[in-house]
């Protein structure tokens, strides 16, 4: 089991329903986010390209945020999803040194909180928020464990990337392109 | 034109624009802890060699500055902590790979053997002071009788505190200016090199003071190769480590970065040490006074510049 | 006594003969309000209270059916409710063809209309105390007296007619009914003039119809979809949004024609960087390639169309090569994107977009896009548009009307095919004059923030300034309320009834707003407030009922489903009676036009003395110094109304001034420098705005999202953030066959320096 999510950069508006459908789900306070839209525009006008998309944490393969978590707070569980157990976590900030796309946060309370990949929803088998409200239906989630799954379909059939991958992380969200 | 922006979601507090989740207290953490490391290995190996009563202040008085640059350590990297109610946590498991996890149970150890170290020379240091608790006294007369063994704890637990002081921001590949393999010994050396400018303080005889000048050059020395060694390995980088080195040469840091940490920090206090090796008297503690500057400044730009790099926006 | 003074502040931007001085409900209130606000907000922000409460409650949410107001989509959704009163999130009604279980960030964000502490909270009253002019806090009953003394006072001066209703969204409509019960039809919405009209007016005149809301567009199976200044994705019209991924998806083409570098720009196999103000040209151009290359709908056009020789031989020399001087479109361009279309055809769009008040000839830039769109004959096809329909809610039983001797088309008669109120003219009829015929004296204002709706604000304030009453209702204390003489809040659409929407889709449905919570503070129902204010002018009989849920039962009833019905599916579904979607192959249709066919050619028109085709005018180009201010929309705003919003403004702040890196170099801006602006006729704004540097936007214009740089203090997030680019427009181009307001033609002036120091020293 290998849960990642595939996002079509052709088909998103960039209109942050993501982002307010995360806070809404998981009450995530105003001023902090759990997702972000990023525009990216090269060319020069009229000759001009844009890139729009969401992001979040990557659910990496290779996490420095639980490597470098000292407690143990921040932890990878069987579907490669990596979470962060509130009561176990000091606050020491190791893990937002430690992530190159800067997917953490101190939450006011003081621990550290990021993108579960709605693992309460996957637990009741429905999609994290942010896909299930996308407007662009440009979000894709499964299991690329699974070749029969839409995102193991998509990374088959589409060109793609991720970011990053420089920094070595195995990111397990994917950007087709 | 190339353009990034946020859309939306992201004005996150000490995040955005850019990483300000480590604050001062990480610096003077860092400082602190590379010091009281240097002290404790210093005077943990002369008391090994028998040199006890040839080198008194590097084994009994110089010490004593390391439980309070201990304790101020502890007492900032709690002051850090943003859910300090949980910090507990930290002695429930012990995990290898994260530096903040080997450090803190580094401290557990060594911060009580800092302070059994001090107490159990406390009558040379301060000859007037008499102990008055019972249980005090008793545990001084512990420390006496254990310091072979102290010593023989302190230098694996020296060398760990200085290891994490040098791997606490190298160990992060996400920050290019932090992901530097010789970032570790710089760090190490750097803390050394604080250790004895402060015992530079302490040294009564001359020949103390004869060796604690070439250990400190010696060390200067080893400083610069790794500096140049540092900056290099940026520029032969990829384009972010490259970017990273900007920052601290032709950047917002240069002043800091080249005015002080190399050239007051450590080229003058070189260029003094090698004055006084050839004979020249001047007193020692400018030179001791530069390096310490130099070595809090170092570590305040590291850890301030570092969280400026990043690979995505 | 606890009353709540506001004190003006004095403004130099005022008249200072102003008889109705705008009052900011001002941050200098006393310390009551400002010390319970702050306790509020100490327990409204506690993420630990919240947190905890939302643990509690998590499992025991309850769900109510309400369809989203905080744009006009008005897509059906879930409210989410706790036994606390909290609303911890809305989702999308999945059944909805206005939003397929999807909700847009504005409607997902409805939550924080609803939480906003800035909200109004208790009916104000404009009073003199100790000389100034200031908002007393009062109960419900003095407001409504009051409210209900001035309609009885102008109806014995004036006549009815003479108090006028302007008005958008749900609350208008309760209000309506109450106006015209009084027997009061000057009523108009800025949705008309300001936006939408000339679409519906140059549709209407070629295949007799309007385009209506949601726009009967069938993206989602097109192969071609034709944006010429319309930006799906920038605008969350929801279904089209979703619609145009699916197209995507399924490999349609999509040509956008914009002088900016819209998103839809950015997801179009052609984007036309055209010149602005030129649209006609281009499509001048593309109906004579289409023409010349044979490349037409030619049964479509023999069997539906009149005109087309007509046609024919008015483009016959609008050649690429002619659009290209004007346009800066290449001919091949232009020729290869023609061909696209017509490959495409009849599954193509070219899409009558939605704010069309740019030059004052849109009636004909409208008619220009439907006559293309007759002509590859997509109107009633598969791809193209489909045969919309809705269902008719029966109407509650109440007397009929009184019929009042004017009201919005005789106010409007100037403008022979305006179809509904015109917003400016009813604003023009408010300044008293000699030749004033129909002299309007009062005003109720519901649900539209007309300082920021309406152009040329001198005149707006002009008017204000001679009306004797003014009241506005809304749920927020918007710049608006600073000019009334009382102000009612209304609360939320979570916390209401409201009329049963029935939209034109391509299946008839239904569906209901019911409260998912109590009005918080004083707040009251639109439909509560009209009944009131009825039943104090003894018009009991048009309200017959005590709360809005007996006519929406009774509604429901007639349509042969119920209140218990409607709470479990919240949307209702109903078969189609008007025959098919699409017209079947070489069927006999009869268009609701006087001949009966598309006209491509129009005869009304020609006998009103208007051009019966479209013509290309030359409009005004920026002087050297100025830039061409172009304003739009950004997806997580509605207008001006959500900038406050906490969750929205949570997304966006702030609008930014996009200019050009050119541009950029030549004046010294580098983004997120703050400028001011000054426009042809010395207008400055009165905030900052920050600079984007982009190439995105054209070098002789700028651009800016509409519906920010409020002025209202009690805004706490919204004051002064941005600039409203309503402020800047005081030029006005009217279409003279519907009256709307053309704004495209303003231009504007980059001031580095705060114009505002010498002034307010």
């Amino acid at each position: 089991m290998r849960y990642a999510m595939v996002i079509d950069t052709k088909k998103c508006v960039g209109c942050s329903d993501c982002v307010v459908a995360c806070q809404t789900e998981n009450n995530v306070p105003i001023g902090y986010c759990r997702d972000w839209i990023t525009e990216t525009v090269a060319g020069s006008y009229p000759q001009i390209e844009m890139e729009l998309k969401s992001e979040r944490c990557n659910h990496c393969e290779n996490s420095p945020c639980v490597r470098c978590c000292p407690t143990g707070a921040s932890h990878i569980i069987v579907s490669g999803i990596v979470l962060v157990t509130h009561n176990e976590c000091i606050g020491c900030g190791a893990c937002i040194e430690s992530c190159p796309y800067d997917a953490r946060y101190q939450h006011p309370e003081g621990y550290i909180d990021k993108c579960t990949f709605c693992h309460h929803r996957l637990e009741k088998g429905q999609l994290p928020a942010c896909v299930e409200v996308c407007p662009t239906k440009c979000m894709y989630f499964g299991d690329l464990d699974n070749p029969n799954s839409e995102v193991s379909k998509l990374l088959k059939s589409r060109t793609y990337k991720t970011l990053a991958p420089e920094a070595g992380t195995k990111p397990q969200v994917y950007y087709l392109i | 034109m190339q353009e990034e922006v946020f859309v939306s979601g992201r004005n996150i507090p000490n995040i955005d624009p850019h990483l300000e989740v480590w604050h001062w207290p990480i610096s003077v953490d860092l400082f602190f802890g590379g010091l009281a490391a240097g002290l404790l290995f210093f005077a943990a190996t002369f008391y090994l060699l028998g040199k006890e009563r040839e080198y008194p202040s590097i084994v009994k008085y110089a010490p004593i500055i390391a439980p309070i640059g201990i304790t101020i350590a502890l007492i900032c990297l709690f002051y850090d902590l943003t859910h300090k109610l949980y910090f507990w946590r930290l002695y429930l498991t012990f995990r290898i790979d994260s530096p903040m996890s080997f450090g803190s149970w580094v401290l557990l150890f060594i911060t009580p053997l800092s302070f059994l170290w001090v107490l159990s020379y406390l009558e040379d240091i301060f000859p007037r002071f008499n102990l008055k608790f019972k249980l005090l006294i008793r545990i001084r007369d512990f420390a006496i009788k254990y310091r072979r063994t102290m010593a023989i704890l302190l230098i694996p637990l020296s060398i760990g505190l200085g290891i994490y002081t040098g791997i606490l921001l190298s160990a992060f590949n996400a920050r290019p200016l932090w992901n530097n393999a010789i970032l570790g010994p710089l760090f190490l050396t750097s803390g050394l090199t604080t250790a004895s400018a402060v015992i530079l303080y302490f040294v009564k005889s001359a020949k103390e003071k004869s060796l604690f000048n070439k250990i400190t050059l010696a060390l200067l020395f080893i400083q610069l190769f790794l500096f140049a060694h540092m900056i290099l390995g940026y520029y032969a980088g990829s384009e972010v480590q490259l970017e990273a080195i900007d920052l601290l040469i032709g950047g917002e840091f240069t002043v800091m970065f080249v005015g002080f940490v190399l050239i007051l920090g450590l080229i003058i206090p070189f260029v003094i040490e090698v004055l006084e090796y050839f004979g020249y008297r001047i007193p020692v503690i400018i030179p001791a006074t530069l390096i310490l500057i130099g070595g809090i400044i170092f570590r305040f730009v590291m850890v301030e510049a570092g969280q400026l790099t990043r690979y995505l926006y | 006594m606890n009353m709540n003074k506001f004190i003006l502040k004095k403004s130099v931007r005022q008249m200072s003969t102003s008889r109705r001085k705008f009052i900011k409900i001002s941050a200098l209130g006393l310390g009551g309000v400002a010390a319970s606000t702050t306790a509020l907000n100490l327990f409204g922000t506690s993420p630990f209270f919240d947190a905890v409460v939302l643990d509690e409650v998590a499992k025991k949410l309850h769900r109510t059916p309400t369809y989203c107001e905080v744009c006009f989509w008005k897509c059906a959704a879930w409210a989410y409710s706790d036994s606390e009163g909290n609303i911890p999130k809305i989702l999308g009604n999945e059944t909805d063809p206005h939003c397929y279980g999807r909700l847009c960030p504005r409607g997902t964000g409805g939550v924080g209309m609803y939480n906003d502490t800035d909200r109004l909270k208790t009916p104000l009253i404009r009073k003199m105390v100790d000389g100034e002019q200031t908002f007393v806090e009062s109960s419900w009953e003095e407001a409504l007296d009051l409210v209900a003394g001035k309609f009885k006072a102008v109806k014995e001066k004036y006549g009815s007619e003479s108090f006028a209703l302007l008005k958008h969204g749900s609350p208008g409509k309760h209000l309506e009914h109450l106006f015209k019960a009084y027997g009061s039809d000057t009523i108009a919405e800025p949705a008309y003039a300001q936006c939408r009209g000339a679409r519906e007016a140059g549709f209407a005149l070629t295949f007799g119809s309007w385009v209506g809301s949601p726009e009967p567009t069938d993206i989602r199976d097109t192969k071609c979809l034709v944006l010429i200044g319309s930006h799906i994705g920038e605008n969350m019209h929801n279904s089209q949004v979703q619609e145009m991924s699916d197209a995507i998806d399924n490999g349609a083409t999509i040509i956008t024609v914009d002088p900016r570098y819209s998103t839809a720009a950015s997801k179009s196999k052609y984007w036309l960087a055209i010149k602005p103000a030129t649209d006609i040209a281009l499509m001048l151009a593309w109906m004579n390639v289409i023409i010349e290359e044979g490349l037409y709908d030619k049964d479509y056009v023999e069997k539906y169309t009149t005109g087309f020789n007509e046609l024919k031989k008015h483009v016959l020399n609008f050649s690429p090569e002619w659009a290209y001087g004007i346009t800066t479109i290449k001919p091949a361009e232009i020729r290869k994107t023609a061909r696209e279309m017509a490959n495409a055809a009849p599954a193509v769009i070219i899409h009558p977009g939605r704010h069309v008040a740019w030059y004052g000839d849109d009636t004909q830039r409208a008619r220009a896009m439907a006559i293309l769109n007759a002509l590859l004959g997509s109107w009633g096809r598969r791809g193209g548009f489909y045969f919309k329909e809705s269902i008719s809610i029966p109407k509650y039983p109440s007397p009929k009307y009184p019929q009042p001797e004017w009201g919005w088309p005789e106010i409007g008669e100037k403008y022979p095919l305006a179809q509904m109120g015109i917003t400016t003219e009813v604003i023009k009829a408010s300044l008293p004059s000699e030749d004033n015929k129909y002299p309007v004296k009062a005003w109720m204002v519901a649900g539209t923030n007309l300082t920021k709706s309406i152009p040329n604000k001198e005149l707006l304030e002009n008017a204000m300034n001679e009306l004797e009453f003014l009241v506005v209702l809304d749920t927020m204390p918007m710049d608006i309320t600073g000019y009334a003489d009382v102000v009612l809040p209304e609360c939320t659409y979570l916390e209401r009834f409201d009329g049963i929407r029935s939209a034109t889709n391509r299946e008839p449905s239904i569906a209901v707003r019911f409260p998912a919570v109590k009005p918080k503070y004083d707040s009251k129902p639109g439909w509560w407030v009209a009944k009131q204010i009825g039943d104090r002018l003894g018009l009991n009989e048009y309200f017959d009922y005590d709360d809005y849920k007996d006519v929406i039962a009774w509604q429901l009833d007639k349509m042969g489903t119920s209140i218990e019905e409607m709470i479990k599916i919240g949307v209702k579904h109903y078969p189609r009676k008007s025959g098919g979607l699409y017209l079947k192959d070489g069927e006999p249709y009869n268009f609701p036009t006087s001949s009966g066919k598309i006209e491509l050619y129009s005869k009304e028109l020609k006998d009103l003395g208007f051009d019966p085709l479209p013509k290309y005018t030359k409009h005004p180009e920026p002087p050297a110094g100025f830039y061409r201010l172009n304003y739009g929309r950004a997806p997580m705003h509605t207008f001006s109304r959500t900038a406050n919003n906490p969750n929205l403004n949570d997304l966006m702040n702030e609008n930014n001034l996009w200019v050009n890196p050119k541009v950029a170099r030549i004046l010294g801006l580098t983004s997120g420098s703050e400028v001011w602006l000054r426009n042809q006729d010395k207008v400055t704004s009165t905030f900052p705005i920050k600079v984007r540097v982009t190439e995105r936007i054209r070098w002789d214009s700028v651009y800016m999202v509409h519906g920010f740089g409020h002025d209202n203090k009690k805004l706490s997030r919204a004051y002064g953030k941005g600039i409203n680019d309503t402020q800047l427009i005081s030029k006005v181009y009217e279409d003279p066959i519907m009256g709307g307001t053309g704004m495209r033609g303003n231009f504007v002036e980059i001031l580095t320096d705060n114009p505002h120091n010498t002034v307010e020293s």
